[in-house]
C-alpha cells in the first residue's frame, strides 16, 4: 500500500503530494525530495529517452529500512514518486506499474482541463481514495 | 362550440389570464394586444395560433369573450401538449397541463408556474440573478420558474410570512410539469428570497444549500438589467412590459396566491416528487446553449477546444477552481474538448452554480452526454431533451421518466445498466482461452464496455464487473468452462494488472471509451479443431492419430481432470483445478503412472494394437492392466497423457515382454530415465496402490468394471479397448493443453526473471547506499 504519492513538476517542485496521515509525514516529503536525485540519475543514465512504457517506469529508486521508493517519469519530465511500505511483500512490480499508470491517467486528465495551468498545484478531491487500496487500485480522480 | 369543462385549477388559471388580458374590464378581449402576446408567449407556431383563434370562435366574433378565451387557452394547452387541435379535444383530452406561456407573461402565470416548475428548479433560481457579463450572453434561463419564488417575491413585498407558505403556494396548477420560463419578471423578482425554494426542493439537499446561498447571492444583486443577452428564448415581451405589468399584477398575485395556496399543495408535492430533477435542461435552455455553442463552433457535431471553452466560461466570473471542477464533470470523455452535450452540461452547471447551487460531485444523470451505444437502451439518465430539442413546448419533462433517486449514478453504472439492454448479440465465448486470449477478451470487454459473457476466467480477476461474474457463473452452470477458470487461475495472477491496464488504457483514449460500439468479434480460436468444452471433438480425436493430435493441441488450459469415466471425458474435469500444485500432487501420488510414459509416443503401436486382440491372451497381465489403468485414472490428468498410453501399454504388455516396454520407454515424451526407473517398480506395487486409487475416485469403478471384461472375450475386449483408447486420447489432449499452458507460464516467469535481473543491474550502482 502506498504511503505517499507525489507528483513533481519538471522543475522539481511538488505539484501534488499526499501521504498517509502519520506523524512522520515530513519524513515522506524528505524521502521524495531525495529520491529526485535518483530519478535524475536514472533518467540521464537512460540516455536518449525513447518513448517507451518501460522507460517511463523507473522502478525501485532506492529501498530504505521501512520503505521502498518507486519512480516514474513522464515524457514531459513530470515525475511521479511513490513510497510504499516495505512490509507489503505482496506488492509486485506489475502492481506498481499499474498504480503509476493510473496516476498518469489522472494526471493527464488534470492536464486536459483547460482551467488548469501547468505548474499550478493540483487539488485532488479524493486524495485518500486515490492512494487507498492495495496497490492503489482505486481510481484516482484528481481535480484542479 | 361545445361546452367547455374546466378543472378548478384551469378555471382559476384561465380566469386570471382573462382578467389579465381584459385590461379594460369589458369582459371581452380584443384579439390583439395582450392576448396576442399571450399566445405568442405560448410558443406556438403562428398558424397554430390562428387555428386556435379560429376554433374558439374569436375570429368569428372578432374578439375574445370569456368563453372564447377559455377555449383558446385550452386549445393552447392542447397544442402545447402535442395533441391535434380539434374542437373535441377540448374536453376529451384529460389531464391537460395548463397552457404554458413563456416569457413572462404574468406574475400570475408565474405564480401558477410555481407548481409547474418541476424540472427546473434551478431554472427558477436563475431568474435574473446573475448580472450578465458583458457580451457573455449567458442564459440564465432564469426563469423559470422560480415559481415558488415569484410568489414569494411578491410575498416578500407584501407578506413576510409568505415564504413559509411558498412551497405550498402552489398556484393552482396541473400536476404536470410546468416549465415556467418566466425570466422577465426577473426584474421584479430579483429580490425574491430563495427561502421558499428550499423546502420546495427538499429532495435535493444540495439545492437547499444552494438556495440559501442563492438567497444571499440574489440579495447582493441589483435587479439585473434587462437581459437582452440572457433571455434567449423569448420571442417576446421585452422586460419593460413585464415590469410594467408587475405592479399591476402584484395584487392579483396576492389574491391568487392565497387562493392557490390552499388548493394545490398536493399538486405541487406530487409534481415535485415526480419531476424533480434540478439538473434537467429544459428545451429552451438547451436551445440557448446550442445557440451559444454555435457562436463558438458552428458545427454542432464538432468540438469546442478547451481554450475556447475556457474563455467562454471564464466570462461567467466563477472562480477558476469551480470552473475547473465543472470542466472535470462535464468533459465526459476527458479529451480536452467539449461536444455539444458536454457543452450544454457545462453551461448548465455554470448556470446552476451562479444561481447558488452547489456543484455535484458527480455528473448528474440528466447532464450526461448521450453515449452512442446507449441511445436507445438507457432509459435512465439520458436526457430526452437531447433527442428532440426542437424546442417544441410539447416536449415536456413529463415524458421523461423521473430519475430522481439516481441523480448521481456514475457513468460506469449507467453503462452497465444500459448495456444490459444494449447487448445486441451474444459474443461467443471462448471456452478454453489461452492467457493471451483471455487478455484479448478482457480488452474487448473493457473497450466495448459490454459485459459480454466472456470467459469465466475473468471471474478470477477482481476487476470484473458483476455482470461478468454473473455470466461466468452461468458458464459454470454449463459446467464446461470452470475448468478453464481454475486451470488458468495461476496464469492469470498477473493478468489483473494487465487487464486493469487495458481498462485504463481504454480510458485514456480520448473519446473511445464511451463509444461503445458493438463488441468486437472474439479472436479466432487458436485451435480450430475443437474447443475445450466437454464435448471434445471426439471425431477428430478418433480420426487423427493420437500423436498428431497431441501436436495439434495447443494452449488450452486444461483442467486436469481426474480420470474421467468413459462416457464423460471432461465431466469430472470441471472439479479438479489444475494448478501446479495439483500437478505435483498428481505426480507424487501416482508414480506408477510414470511407467506408462514410455508408451506415450507409441501411438502408432497403440493403433496397431487396438486392432489386435492381444489382450485376451495374457490374463495375468490383463489383470494388471486394469489396475494400471485404474491407477492411472486415479492419477490426475497430468498424467493422463501417460494414461493414454496405458492401453497401449497393456497391449504392449500383452504383445511384448517387459523389456519391450522398457525400450519404448525411450520415447521422446517423458524423461526416459524416470520411466525406466519407475518401470522397474514391479507391477506388484501397483496393485496395492490400485486399491487406494479405486477408493479415490468412483470413476474407477466403471473403469474397473470395463477392465476385467477385457480378458473375457475378444469382442468385449475390442470395445473396452476402444473405449479406453478414447479416454486416453482425451486425457492425452487435456494434458497436452496443460502442458502448453504451463510452458507459457514458464515463459512468463522467465521473462519476469529477466526483467528483474535487468532492474538489479540498474540498481547495482546504488548498492552502496
Amino acid at each position: 500500500m502506498a504511503v505517499c504519492v507525489a507528483v513533481i513538476a519538471k522543475e522539481n517542485y511538488p505539484l501534488y503530494i499526499r501521504s498517509v496521515p502519520t506523524e512522520s509525514e515530513l519524513q515522506f516529503h524528505y524521502m521524495v525530495h531525495t529520491s529526485l536525485d535518483v530519478v535524475d540519475e536514472k533518467v540521464s543514465a537512460m540516455g536518449k529517452a525513447l518513448v517507451d512504457q518501460r522507460e517511463l517506469y523507473l522502478g525501485l529508486l532506492y529501498p530504505t529500512e521501512d520503505y521502498k521508493v518507486y519512480g516514474y517519469v513522464t515524457n514531459s519530465k513530470v515525475k511521479f514518486v511513490m513510497v510504499v511500505d516495505s512490509s507489503n511483500a505482496a506488492l509486485r512490480d506489475n502492481e506498481i506499474r499499474s498504480m503509476f499508470r493510473k496516476l498518469h491517467n489522472s494526471y493527464t486528465d488534470v492536464m486536459c482541463n483547460p482551467f488548469y495551468t501547468p505548474g499550478d498545484r493540483i487539488q485532488s478531491r479524493c486524495a485518500c481514495a486515490c492512494r487507498g487500496g492495495p496497490a492503489g487500485r482505486g481510481s484516482c480522480s484528481e481535480s484542479k | 362550440m361545445e361546452g367547455l369543462t374546466l378543472s378548478d385549477a384551469e378555471q382559476k388559471y384561465y380566469s386570471d389570464l382573462f382578467s389579465y388580458c381584459d385590461i379594460e374590464s369589458t369582459k371581452k378581449v380584443a384579439a390583439n394586444g395582450r392576448v396576442l402576446e399571450l399566445f405568442r408567449a405560448a410558443q406556438l407556431p403562428n398558424d397554430v395560433v390562428l387555428q386556435i383563434m379560429e376554433l374558439c370562435g374569436a375570429t368569428r366574433l372578432g374578439y375574445f369573450g370569456r368563453s372564447q378565451f377559455y377555449i383558446a387557452l385550452k386549445l393552447v394547452a392542447v397544442a402545447q401538449s402535442g395533441f391535434p387541435l380539434r374542437v373535441e379535444s377540448i374536453n376529451t383530452v384529460k389531464d391537460l397541463p395548463l397552457p404554458r406561456f413563456v416569457a413572462s407573461k404574468n406574475e400570475q402565470e408565474s405564480r401558477h408556474a410555481a407548481s409547474y416548475s418541476s424540472d427546473s428548479e434551478n431554472q427558477g433560481s436563475y431568474s435574473g440573478v446573475i448580472p450578465p457579463p458583458p457580451g457573455r450572453g449567458q442564459v440564465k434561463k432564469g426563469s423559470i420558474s422560480h415559481d415558488p419564488v415569484q410568489p414569494r417575491a411578491s410575498a416578500d413585498q407584501q407578506e413576510p410570512a409568505s415564504p413559509v407558505v411558498s412551497p405550498q403556494q402552489s398556484p393552482p396548477t396541473s400536476p404536470h410539469t410546468w416549465r415556467k420560463h418566466n425570466r422577465h419578471p426577473s426584474g421584479g423578482n430579483s429580490e425574491r428570497p430563495l427561502a421558499g425554494a428550499g423546502p420546495f426542493w427538499s429532495p435535493f439537499g444540495e439545492t437547499q444549500s444552494g438556495s440559501s446561498t442563492g438567497d444571499a447571492v440574489w440579495s447582493g444583486h441589483s435587479p439585473p438589467p434587462p437581459q437582452e443577452n440572457w433571455v434567449s428564448f423569448a420571442d417576446t415581451p421585452p422586460t419593460s412590459t413585464l415590469l410594467t405589468m408587475h405592479p399591476a399584477s402584484v395584487q392579483d398575485q396576492t389574491t391568487v396566491r392565497t387562493v392557490a395556496s390552499a388548493t394545490t399543495a398536493n399538486e405541487i408535492r406530487r409534481q415535485s416528487s415526480s419531476y424533480d430533477d434540478p439538473w434537467k435542461i429544459t428545451d429552451e435552455q438547451r436551445q440557448y446553449y446550442i445557440n451559444q455553442f454555435k457562436t463558438i463552433q458552428p458545427d454542432l457535431n464538432g468540438f469546442i477546444p478547451g481554450s475556447a471553452a475556457k474563455e467562454f466560461f471564464t466570462k461567467s466570473k466563477l472562480p477558476i477552481l469551480e470552473l475547473s471542477h465543472i470542466w472535470e464533470l462535464s468533459d465526459f470523455d476527458k479529451d480536452g474538448a467539449l461536444t455539444l452535450d458536454e457543452f450544454c452540461a457545462a453551461f448548465h452547471l455554470v448556470v446552476a452554480r451562479k444561481n447558488g447551487y452547489d456543484l455535484p460531485e458527480k455528473l448528474p444523470e440528466s447532464l450526461m452526454p448521450k453515449l452512442i451505444d446507449l441511445e436507445d437502451s438507457a432509459d435512465v439518465g439520458d436526457q430526452p431533451g437531447e433527442v428532440g430539442y426542437s424546442g417544441s413546448p410539447a416536449e415536456a419533462p413529463p415524458s421523461k421518466s423521473p430519475s430522481m433517486p439516481s441523480l448521481n449514478q456514475t457513468w460506469p453504472e449507467l453503462n452497465q445498466s444500459s448495456e444490459d439492454t444494449a447487448i445486441v448479440h451474444p459474443v461467443p465465448i471462448r471456452m478454453t482461452p489461452s492467457k493471451i486470449h483471455m487478455q484479448e477478451m478482457e480488452l474487448k470487454r473493457t473497450s466495448s464496455d459490454h459485459t459480454n459473457p466472456t470467459s469465466p476466467l475473468l471471474v478470477k480477476t477482481s476487476d470484473l464487473s458483476e455482470e461478468n461474474k454473473i455470466n461466468s457463473s452461468v458458464k459454470f452452470a454449463s459446467g464446461n468452462t470452470v475448468a478453464d477458470g481454475y486451470s488458468s487461475s495461476d496464469s492469470f495472477t498477473s493478468d489483473p494488472e494487465q487487464i486493469g491496464n487495458s481498462v485504463t488504457r481504454q480510458r485514456s483514449h480520448s473519446g473511445t471509451s464511451p463509444d461503445n460500439t458493438a463488441p468486437p468479434p472474439p479472436p479466432p480460436r487458436p485451435q480450430p479443431s475443437h474447443s475445450r468444452s466437454s464435448s471434445l471433438d471426439m471425431n477428430r480425436t478418433f480420426s487423427v492419430t493420437t500423436g498428431q493430435q497431441q501436436a495439434g493441441v495447443v494452449a488450452q488450459p486444461p483442467a486436469v481432470p481426474p480420470r474421467p469415466q468413459p462416457s464423460q471425458a471432461p465431466g469430472p474435469v470441471v472439479h479438479r483445478p489444475v494448478d501446479a500444485d495439483g500437478l505435483i500432487t498428481h505426480t507424487s501420488t501416482s508414480p506408477q503412472q510414470i511407467p506408462e510414459q514410455p508408451n506415450f509416443a507409441d501411438f502408432s503401436q497403440f493403433e496397431v494394437f487396438a486392432a489386435s486382440n492381444v489382450n485376451e491372451e495374457q490374463d495375468d497381465e490383463a489383470e494388471k492392466h486394469p489396475e494400471v489403468l485404474s491407477v492411472e485414472k486415479a492419477s490426475d490428468p497430468a498424467s493422463s497423457l501417460r494414461v493414454a498410453k496405458t492401453d497401449s501399454k497393456i497391449e504392449e504388455k500383452t504383445a511384448a515382454s517387459a523389456p519391450a516396454n522398457v525400450s519404448k520407454g525411450t520415447t521422446p515424451l517423458a524423461p526416459p530415465p524416470k520411466p525406466v526407473r519407475r518401470r522397474l517398480k514391479s507391477e506388484d506395487e501397483l496393485r496395492p496402490e490400485i486399491d487406494e486409487h479405486t477408493q479415490k475416485t468412483g470413476v474407477l469403478a466403471a473403469v474397473l468394471a470395463s477392465q476385467p471384461s477385457i480378458p473375457r472375450s475378444v469382442g468385449k475386449d475390442k470395445k473396452a479397448i476402444q473405449a479406453s483408447i478414447r479416454r486416453n486420447k482425451e486425457t492425452n489432449t487435456v494434458l497436452a493443453r496443460l502442458n502448453s499452458e504451463l510452458q507459457q507460464q514458464l515463459k512468463d516467469v522467465l521473462e519476469e526473471r529477466i526483467s528483474l535481473e535487468v532492474q538489479l543491474e540498474q540498481l547495482r550502482p546504488f548498492s552502496h547506499l
